[in-house]
């Protein structure tokens, strides 16, 4: 009987101590917000464009975390949602077509001579990469534009056009040798299909 | 001679180099025009310093270093710029960039150039600066800019400096054709780096397949008080490579991700050391280069002294190129280099050699098999990697692996694609690789950026906001203020508010007055019913009632009689008064406006009688709204012209026509969207006011634009 009673009491004991170590640990260790928001975040494209209905990327990550669709970023594209539906663990699904499609990268560009200086595309610029002065000219600074367009539809002389980004020496990139995923023996035929087109 | 090591892997590709050493270096002759691109390396491209049209000076400097990863760019010859702007580059891209376009005079005027006294009572950073205004930088494979290699001492602490002779290539010999013909030159170049660097020691690297560059190289180093080992090293490709020579030397290995000189190893190709010599003695820039023209569709094999900027299709020329043989041009060696398509493209400072293939010697690439694991690319990387488990990563597109299994420390040498039986260009699925990550590093870092400028702009609008509620909450609270001082002004009057209370008595007079006759009016009606109705029922007291009417009727009349004649009175002083209001003005005409608008819309419903009448009520208005229109256009007009009298705002007045010209458009624009025509009725209408608004402010704007 007693050694019942020691075995109890030793259990007890433990579970006592364990949930202690726990209690602190959770207080100690605790972390701040969601941090599944700023892994979302952190894969989303960031360009603030908010054709996904949110105003900005970190919202739409927080919606994201709640449970709405990962395939509402067109910017992001394709690779996105892959990488999102790898992070969360969910099927990958293509593109919603009602926010937009995926399209080449471009950045602002201010018709100078036609700007009158009215300040309202640099408030509508969700990064401040336009640069002006009120009944100055504005010009974009090239390297901080995401290419989100909100600068354009604000503009009451339509000076603002997107330019797409051009390929150089510099941005250029090897191409993939074969297009397909060719990677085991039974997808050979596509492929040998697709090779002698190529050639 | 002291111990050589060894390195994992390696192959022995046919040679092909006696073909390009039989004879010795040529100068080629002067070519028509030269393309000097601007960037020749990684970093930042060089800023031209001339402009087109320029009569420039052999060795006079065209472009200059932007940065600290940049090399300045020299005058090849004497001659005028043509143009500077995109043409053909060596790049595996085959894409255009700029460059500076020369057209040679043949004169070969040099600009005024002199060396460095005794370079060795110079301060290492004069040195170094002199060897950057110079644009030396590495020619044998990146063209990394060779001062910022000659600062590494400043950080680091160098004790070893290798000297890259290997040249390890097939088909490539111009290394060794200057270590024959320029020993001299590059030892005086690794005495100066050494000077700069003061390494304990010095080895040269060299392949046993070159023994008159040994020969020459020992000869040159007799009576040397320099520390200088020549190290011959057996024939296996890539023994060249910095990290594999490394290794062949010295027995370390360099680590991951880290340069030569945090193991206090410093190498440089013996080319630039040649370089380094020409710039410091004689102060001549880099503006030549040995470059070995060789490949079976040409004639005569060789190398050639030439000019920077030299297109390869006038160093086929003077090589005698089969044009009917000719099946490629490749530009580098045969392992590393690339085919190009264009024969404009510019030799450049890392140009080693150009080859003009037969179909024989390097015909098409088989067709891609699968791959069986057979393992003989992990045998011969120099790197050791496992380049088939990298290959499957980049074809799969799984780019993070490939990125843990140390993609970025493949040096694409080629030997695993050399030696797979089932022909799988894999140097080209890692190329892919290393560029897909770069870019996603690139759009990452660019995203991040994004990010936080987005959140500090976010910040700074929440505090602008706070700012703004705080600065209204006080404003909120002065006025409380006041109204309280006010208050307690008001309960104790003064005997000065009296006079003050006197001037306002005048318009407050008018006011009091009319208040007084509706009120009389408002009796006398309310008497005048009661009187019918006690008319009507014979009630009692109607004389009464008949008699207050009367009297009624005459304070009326009387309060009537004075609120006209204090009217008439301040007439004229309105009238005098603040011009016209715009604002007021326009407000009525909007009204107006509106009021139209509804009209029409009632009298849609109506019928018969009802209508004739609405539609006179309507022309009542439309009239109504014309002259209220008509009286708002003037006083427009009159304030611009008042404007124009004291000197227009003109930028204000281009805002204006500028505005008004958009509006035009938008209106344009949506006009041509509506299809209903009520809709397109209204559009046309604000459309032509519009344009009207317009043209007026154009006009305006013309008569005050300075003529």
């Amino acid at each position: 009987m007693t050694t019942v009673i020691t075995a109890i009491l030793i259990l007890f004991g433990l579970a006592v101590v364990f949930g202690i170590i726990l209690g602190y640990a959770s207080i100690r260790f605790r972390v701040e917000g969601n941090p599944i928001v700023d892994q979302i975040d952190s894969i989303l494209p960031q360009t603030q464009c908010g054709q996904c209905g949110y105003p900005g990327c970190r919202p739409y990550a927080e919606a994201i975390a709640n449970g709405d669709a990962i395939n509402k970023c067109p910017p992001g594209g394709q690779s996105t949602i892959e990488a999102l539906a790898d992070l969360l663990d969910v099927e990958a699904i293509p593109l919603d077509a009602e926010h937009g499609e995926e399209q080449v990268r471009t950045v602002a560009f201010i018709r100078e001579d036609e700007c009158i200086g009215c300040t309202k595309c640099i408030q509508a610029c969700p990064v401040d990469a336009i640069l002006g002065a009120a009944k100055q000219m504005h010009t974009v600074i090239t390297d901080e534009c995401t290419g989100c367009d909100l600068c354009v539809e604000p503009c009451p002389v339509d000076c603002i056009d997107m330019i797409p980004i051009e390929t150089t020496i510099a941005n250029w990139k090897w191409p993939s040798p074969t297009d397909t995923t060719r990677l085991i023996a039974t997808d050979l035929g596509r492929g040998q299909e697709q090779q002698q087109e190529a050639h | 001679m002291g111990k050589v090591f060894a390195f994992h892997g390696g192959i022995h590709p046919p040679e092909n180099k006696k073909q390009s050493t039989r004879t010795p270096i040529r100068d080629m002759p002067l070519p028509k025009v030269l393309y000097i691109p601007l960037q020749q390396h990684i970093g930042i491209a060089a800023s031209p310093v001339v402009n087109i049209g320029d009569r420039v000076l052999k060795g006079q400097m065209i472009a200059e270093p932007v940065g600290r990863i940049s090399a300045a760019l020299h005058a090849p010859t004497s001659g005028i710029i043509r143009s500077i702007g995109p043409h053909p580059v060596p790049h595996a891209s085959g894409l255009d960039s700029d460059c500076i376009c020369i057209e040679t005079d043949g004169k070969e005027e040099w600009v005024e150039h002199h060396g460095l006294e005794d370079y060795t009572r110079l301060e290492p950073g004069t040195l170094i600066e002199h060897i950057r205004q110079c644009g030396v930088a590495g020619m044998g494979g990146a063209g990394f800019p060779t001062d910022v290699k000659l600062h590494l001492g400043d950080n680091h602490i160098v004790n070893t400096l290798v000297i890259n002779a290997a040249e390890c290539e097939p088909y490539i010999t111009a290394d060794d054709m200057m270590m024959r013909e320029r020993a001299d030159e590059i030892l005086g170049g690794i005495k100066v780096i050494s000077h700069l660097l003061k390494p304990s020691h010095i080895m040269i690297g060299i392949e046993d397949n070159k023994p008159q560059a040994i020969h020459a190289l020992e000869a040159a180093l007799k009576g040397c008080e320099l520390n200088i080992d020549i190290r011959v090293v057996p024939t296996k490709y890539p023994s060249g490579g910095e990290r594999q020579l490394i290794k062949l030397l010295t027995g370390i290995e360099v680590p991951s991700g880290r340069i030569p000189a945090d193991i206090g190893i410093v190498c440089q190709n013996i080319g630039t050391t040649a370089a380094i010599y020409r710039a410091v003695h004689f102060g001549e820039p880099l503006i030549s280069r040995v470059v070995t023209v060789t490949g079976d569709a040409v004639a005569q094999p060789q190398n050639l002294n030439v000019l920077i900027g030299t297109p390869f299709a006038d160093l086929l020329d003077a090589s005698g190129v089969y044009e009917n043989k000719l099946y490629r041009l490749v530009m580098g060696g045969p392992m590393m280099g690339v085919t190009v398509e264009h024969d404009q493209i510019p030799v450049i400072k890392t140009t080693n050699c150009i080859i003009a293939a037969s179909t024989d010697e390097m015909p098409p690439a088989p067709p891609e098999q699968p791959c069986i694991r057979c393992g003989m690319c992990e045998q011969v990387c120099p790197a050791e990697l496992l380049p088939q488990q990298l290959y499957w990563f980049a074809k799969g597109r799984e780019f993070d692996k490939a990125k843990n299994h140390n993609l970025f420390d493949c040096i694409e040498c080629g030997a695993c694609a050399y030696v797979c039986p089932s022909s799988i260009p894999l140097v080209q699925y890692y190329r892919f690789a290393k560029s897909e990550i770069r870019t996603e590093e690139t759009e990452q870092r660019k995203a991040d950026h994004a990010r936080e400028r987005f959140e500090a702009r976010q910040a700074r609008l929440e505090r602008e906001q706070a700012e703004k509620e705080a600065r209204r909450k006080a404003r909120a609270e002065e006025a409380a203020r006041a109204q309280q001082a006010r208050k307690t002004a008001s309960e104790t009057p003064v005997a000065e508010t009296g006079s003050a209370a006197a001037v306002t008595a005048a318009p407050v007079d008018v006011k009091a007055l009319k208040t007084a006759a509706a009120v009389a009016r408002t009796k006398l009606k309310k008497a005048r019913t009661a009187l019918k109705n006690a008319e009507d029922k014979g009630l009692d007291g109607i004389d009464t009632l008949r008699i207050t009417v009367t009297t009624l009727e005459q304070k009326a009349d009387a309060a009537d009689q004075a609120y006209k004649d204090a009217e008439a009175s301040t007439v004229p002083e309105q009238a005098a008064a603040p011009a016209v209001d715009l604002k007021t003005l326009k407000q009525q005409v909007s009204i107006m406006r509106t009021k139209i608008k509804k009209a029409e819309t009632a009298l849609a419903e109506l019928d018969g009688e009802a209508r004739a009448q609405a539609e006179q009520d309507l022309s009542t208005l439309r009239q109504r709204h014309e002259e209220a229109d008509k009286a708002f256009k003037a006083a427009e007009q009159a304030q611009i012209d008042a404007a124009a009298a004291q000197g227009v705002d003109l930028k204000k007045l281009k805002i204006d026509a500028a505005m008004a010209r958009a509006a035009v458009t938008k209106l344009e624009r949506s006009l041509a969207k509506t299809e209903e025509d009520e809709a397109r009725a209204a559009l046309e209408a604000e459309l032509a006011i519009a344009r009207a608004k317009a043209d007026t402010l154009n006009n305006t704007l013309k008569q005050h634009e300075p003529a």
